[in-house]
């Protein structure tokens, strides 16, 4: 890449309310110059009311190979979802 | 097979997507990046022709559409580079590999805009012949691209409208205007069509991308779903159509169409056509002409964000 030139993650709010999405990426060589790339870029129509930039290179990810025993604690403990536990119909919603 | 070969066959089995930093085919990603390379350099050579008539369109109102438009393509190009960059190659190596003539872009952009009503061809069908395969390509495997897609094609919704209208405002214009009108359709008609690409029937690339679901429409399906679609529009404005052999075929419930001169596509895909060197030659000068701008934001970024920690 040339020189000073960096790749950034864009994240938007489309509304007050709704959680920051991820929208895609931008290039720019500083924070300010990111942001207004940003705009430029993803917000010509109203599509946010809140933006935020990140430096792709301070993004930490799960490495590829080791993803499936990372999440893998998440799997065998079904007493975390409602379904596991028998509730009589006649106590109304819960 | 190992267990990622295994995941990549199953997601595209399932038509789920891909994601950057799951395991691919070498070749998959070769094929996409340069698919997308080519994608976005046609979206940003796509801004010449127009460009040649913002500062001649004929009211405030037709120049801000057309700017809108136009920076809209020059964003198109960007999503689409960002895609690539997912990929593994850096924006900077596309374009160096544009100005070798190592990557091409569609060659639809290397035929001159000479009148007013080439604004509205372009968007016309230009633009309309783009969205037929991008709406397509919305379901393609890679995440990426598909999510990218989807954005242009929300923004592309404009494009077509504007340049219909400007055939609208010919058509049902002066003689001289209708005479712009038709020569506009006459020009652009057989070029667009040659934008989907070569007979399924000639295209190695496409079978192996539409097994991995990076294309999921054949370039025949596309180009026939197009002429359908197109045809009452022609009629609407009262133009002749360019096609003496167009007509409708109760058989196969489609218009017929003459046969292509590929002579001629192939011709101005390897460089030949009116306008290949004026576009590169435009985008080399202004990458060169814009050099000072980028070493000044590199001195300015590596003084006011260099970290006191
Ligand atoms: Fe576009
Ligand atoms: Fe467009």
């Amino acid at each position: 890449m040339e020189s000073g030139d960096k790749v950034w993650e864009v994240f938007i709010q489309k509304k007050a309310g709704l959680p920051f999405k991820h929208a895609g990426s931008v290039h720019g060589y500083d924070k300010k110059m990111a942001l207004q790339n940003a705009r430029d870029l993803y917000t010509r129509r109203g599509e946010g009311r809140e933006l935020w930039v990140v430096e792709a290179s301070n993004i930490v990810a799960v490495p590829l190979d080791e993803a499936d025993a990372f999440f893998d604690p998440a799997d065998d403990k079904i007493y975390r979802h409602p379904t596991f536990y028998n509730i009589p119909d006649s106590v109304g919603h819960m | 097979m190992d267990k990622f070969e295994a995941a990549f066959n199953e997601l595209i089995e399932k038509e789920l997507k891909i994601e950057p930093r799951d395991w691919m085919p070498e070749k998959y990603r070769e094929h996409l990046i340069r698919q997308v390379s080519q994608h976005a350099h046609s979206e940003v050579i796509g801004m010449q022709p127009e460009g040649n008539w913002l500062l001649r369109a004929p009211s405030l109102r037709s120049k801000q559409v057309l700017l809108a438009k136009i920076q809209d393509e020059a964003g198109h190009g960007l999503y689409l580079y960002s895609v690539a960059e997912t990929l593994g190659i850096s924006r900077q190596e596309m374009v160096q590999q544009l100005h070798e003539g190592k990557a091409k872009y569609s060659s639809i952009f290397n035929y001159p805009t000479l009148t007013w009503a080439d604004m509205g061809a372009v968007g016309w069908l230009v633009d309309g012949a783009a969205i037929t395969n991008q709406v397509s390509l919305q379901r393609t495997s890679y995440g990426p691209y598909s999510r990218g897609m989807v954005r242009i094609c929300k923004e592309e919704s404009f494009h077509q409208r504007q340049g219909y209208e400007i055939m609208m405002q010919m058509a049902f214009g002066t003689p001289e205007q209708k005479e712009m009108a038709q020569d506009a359709l006459n020009r652009f008609w057989f070029p667009a069509l040659m934008m989907f690409g070569p007979h399924d029937k000639d295209s190695a690339h496409s079978s192996q991308a539409m097994k991995w679901k990076i294309k999921i429409e054949s370039n025949d399906h596309l180009r026939q779903k197009f002429i359908d679609h197109t045809v009452k529009q022609i009629e609407y404005l009262g133009l002749k159509s360019p096609d003496p052999n167009m007509k409708w075929n109760e058989a196969t419930g489609h218009y017929d169409h003459s046969p292509f001169n590929w002579d001629e596509f192939w011709n101005v895909v390897n460089g030949n056509g009116p306008c290949n060197q004026e576009r590169l030659d435009h985008h080399k000068k202004v990458h060169n002409d814009n050099k000072w701008v980028r070493e000044a934001a590199a001195a300015y970024a590596l003084k006011t964000e260099t970290q006191v920690a």
